[in-house]
């Protein structure tokens, strides 16, 4: 047995469940945790692990998707950008599918724009390095996990003189969106699971405002179901105990402080800002744009393009699901006019979005 | 959004590639429905039966470990004749090359499609040649198609699914997508994965003494085993129980599926296959598979549980239950 295998073990998992059970008996309405991390969201459904709880838990899935998040204007100056005859746009896989207001990159990648999905930012510097003669943009998303490697990328770009490399910068943050919906009065949270790999480097020491001002307690939980229900667990005990702390379930990875290195990067090369999320709307220091130093790396201010008119998508709950109010199951397009080959909202696009998972698995 | 424009997730295998079929493809050119569709046709030409596939092989890198555009071009075709339980006899060859492309590559997929063909038993008899300019052309496309004899009366087919059949592949799933996914540029990981490329036929051969315990025959290719059985599911309307512990995956495959966010059962393999056998000899289909150099590493990997409307589920490793859908556009590596 690998080391991962140990906590896929089945007799601890369904101990861990056992525990959950005995603990929750009795309890007249359900104990909510939301589960912040999109790669939680899959473990969830992936493992079935809501077939394993009793129904004196529920488990919501809250905005930790990164393509979910991102919105429709960031989209369109992406499509935007890939119709410049000299544009070659770089990016992870998730967001070729992902509907602006009236395309996708997919959709232009097939119409003939040179879009290439690579696995790391620095593949895209050597594109760059190697097509002196194109402007190549990489789309920056994704939260302080993927952030630092896109910060490395700009700094290798600097340090190797390619001046044709240009980010298209909307990272997100937490724990803001967090506390927004803490203060939600529509959104009874009784817990968070928090994020595992962000907390690497953000550090667990990030929840503890939320846990002084809105009294509701936090475990980082790491990704494997061992680990998820053991999270879920120290909630139940928290949340009967009347407490509120952070806790750390995910104690072989992350530290109070994080990772200072990777904060240091991330303080050079970027600057919050205030960023838009989809369906949540702007939120006051929850984004991280290209630092003013690096403004010849913004692709942003770079490369001057028209953007068409914002559309949003009528009937689309992605913005309420990314909030954890509804379920996929209640958005009236689920399945039928929202679906992964064709999707309407960005929660049923990217691997880890809620409408996918739900879709994949969950059905 | 636009839906005019055709997309590369319409060539997955998956739901894309289905609806292309029932909406454009199959109306035009054949009577008989995609819930119908096996992966070769049977013939009855003047009271002798006969099994007629083709496949087109576009596969990027053309050469991967394990195997290259050659050799899955012979296997790939063979096995979709084996699969109708069929022996097959003769393969055609359509090459388009385009301008450019070397020689020396073309005459080393030459060698492994003759090594091959002799492998599979099975005989080129004849081809095609095209050049297309540079830039038309992805380096070299290969077609071919086959025939093959049915030299059995048995009900082999996708909608003979029935309840207590047991599920069983015949080894590792998976290692061919990601033995092609490490050898493309930019992703360069050294998985030591080879590509599972072989001919069935002489595996389908051993298990045909079954007889009417024999039900179904596939091979997982493109959208891999979750899209194959999903396709067989609904084609016999049954429920198809999956156990994820007793799936045989290679470690280096799980581990290459976990850094990228693949899941295995998505991951194309081209030496695999699905057999749905009646439970009473399950164990004996079993035990000829594992004695056979193809099947060494064959496993229960479930069962048929129930009549539906085509459900796919699986108990997970930690006994939950989630339900399994066919690939939904490419499997796309996650985000973060």
């Amino acid at each position: 047995m690998n080391y991962s295998d140990s906590f896929r073990d089945k007799e601890l998992v369904q101990g861990l469940a056992r525990r959950i059970a005995e603990l929750t008996k009795g309890l007249d309405k359900p104990l909510v945790f939301m589960e912040v991390c999109g790669t939680h969201t899959m473990a969830i459904y992936q493992f079935g692990l809501r077939s394993l709880l009793p129904p004196q838990v529920k488990l919501i899935s809250g905005p930790g998707c990164p393509v979910c998040v991102t919105p429709n204007s960031y989209l369109d100056r992406a499509i935007a950008l890939c119709r410049l005859p000299d544009v070659v746009i770089t990016t992870f896989g998730d967001m070729l599918r992902v509907p602006g207001s009236s395309s996708s990159l997919m959709e232009e990648r097939a119409k003939g724009a040179d879009i290439r999905v690579v696995y790391s930012p620095l593949d895209a510097v050597q594109i760059a390095a190697r097509n002196p003669g194109k402007r190549v943009v990489f789309l920056g998303v994704g939260f302080e996990t993927t952030a630092p490697t896109i910060a490395g990328s700009i700094l290798a770009a600097e340090a190797q003189g390619v001046t044709n490399y240009f980010v298209l910068a909307s990272h997100k943050t937490m724990p803001q969106p967090m506390a927004i919906l803490s203060a939600d009065p529509e959104l009874q949270v009784d817990g968070y699971l928090c994020p595992a790999h962000v907390s690497a480097i953000i550090g667990a020491d990030a929840y503890r405002f939320l846990c002084e001002e809105y009294k509701v307690p936090c475990v980082v939980t790491g990704f494997e179901p061992a680990d998820v229900l053991q999270g879920v667990e120290l909630l139940v005990r928290q949340a009967l105990a009347g407490e509120s702390k952070v806790e750390i379930q995910y104690s072989r990875v992350v530290r109070w402080e994080g990772n200072a290195k990777a904060q240091a990067m991330l303080a050079d090369v970027f600057t919050p800002f205030d960023a838009p999320w989809r369906g949540i709307g702007v939120l006051p220091g929850s984004g991280l744009r290209i630092a003013d130093k690096y403004a010849a790396f913004d692709a942003e201010l770079a490369i001057p393009v028209q953007v068409e008119e914002l559309k949003e998508h009528k009937g689309c709950l992605c913005g309420e699901i990314l909030k954890g109010k509804v379920s996929p199951f209640d958005c009236p397009l689920f399945g039928g006019k929202c679906t992964p080959e064709s999707p309407v909202g960005a929660c049923m696009v990217s691997s880890e979005g809620t409408c996918a998972a739900a879709y994949k698995y969950g059905r | 959004m636009n839906n005019d424009l055709i997309l590369l997730g319409h060539g997955s295998g998956g739901r894309l590639s289905h609806q292309l079929l029932e909406e454009l493809i199959i109306p035009q050119l054949s009577s008989v429905p995609v819930a119908g569709q096996n992966d070769a046709a049977l013939l009855n030409i003047g009271g002798i039966k006969l099994a007629f596939s083709t496949d087109s092989y576009v596969v990027d890198p053309i050469f991967f470990p394990g195997g290259n555009i050659g050799d899955l071009a012979i296997n790939g075709t063979v096995n979709d004749l084996a699969m109708m339980g069929a022996r097959p006899l003769c393969l055609s060859v359509g090459f388009i090359l385009e301008e450019g492309f070397s020689k020396e590559e073309l005459a080393r997929i030459l060698a492994s499609m003759r090594e091959a063909a002799e492998a599979a038993g099975v005989a080129i008899v004849t081809g095609d040649t095209k050049v297309v300019p540079k830039g038309k052309g992805d380096r070299i496309f290969i077609n071919t198609s086959g025939i093959g004899a049915v030299e059995h009366n048995l009900q082999i087919d996708g909608a003979s699914a029935q309840v207590g059949d047991k599920v069983i592949v015949n080894g590792c799933i998976g290692d061919h997508g990601i033995a092609v996914l490490s050898a493309r540029e930019g992703l360069e990981i050294d998985s030591g994965i080879q590509s599972d490329s072989a001919a069935l036929n002489g595996l389908v051969t051993s298990l045909l003494p079954l007889g009417s315990a024999l039900h179904v025959l596939r091979d997982p290719t493109r959208g891999g085993v979750a899209t194959t059985l999903k396709e067989i599911a609904l084609q016999s309307g049954v429920t198809v129980t999956l156990d994820e512990k007793s799936l045989p995956i290679n470690p280096g495959v799980k581990g290459v599926c976990s850094i990228l966010g693949l899941d295995p059962l998505y991951v194309a393999n081209e030496g695999k296959l699905l057999a749905f056998v009646a439970p009473e000899r399950a164990e004996e289909a079993l035990a000829v598979m594992r004695r056979h150099p193809l099947g060494e590493d064959a496993a229960i990997i479930g069962e048929v549980t129930g009549t539906s409307s085509g459900k796919v589920q699986m108990e997970t490793v930690v006994g939950g239950v989630r339900g399994v859908e066919m690939l939904a556009g490419e499997q796309l590596p996650r985000i973060c």
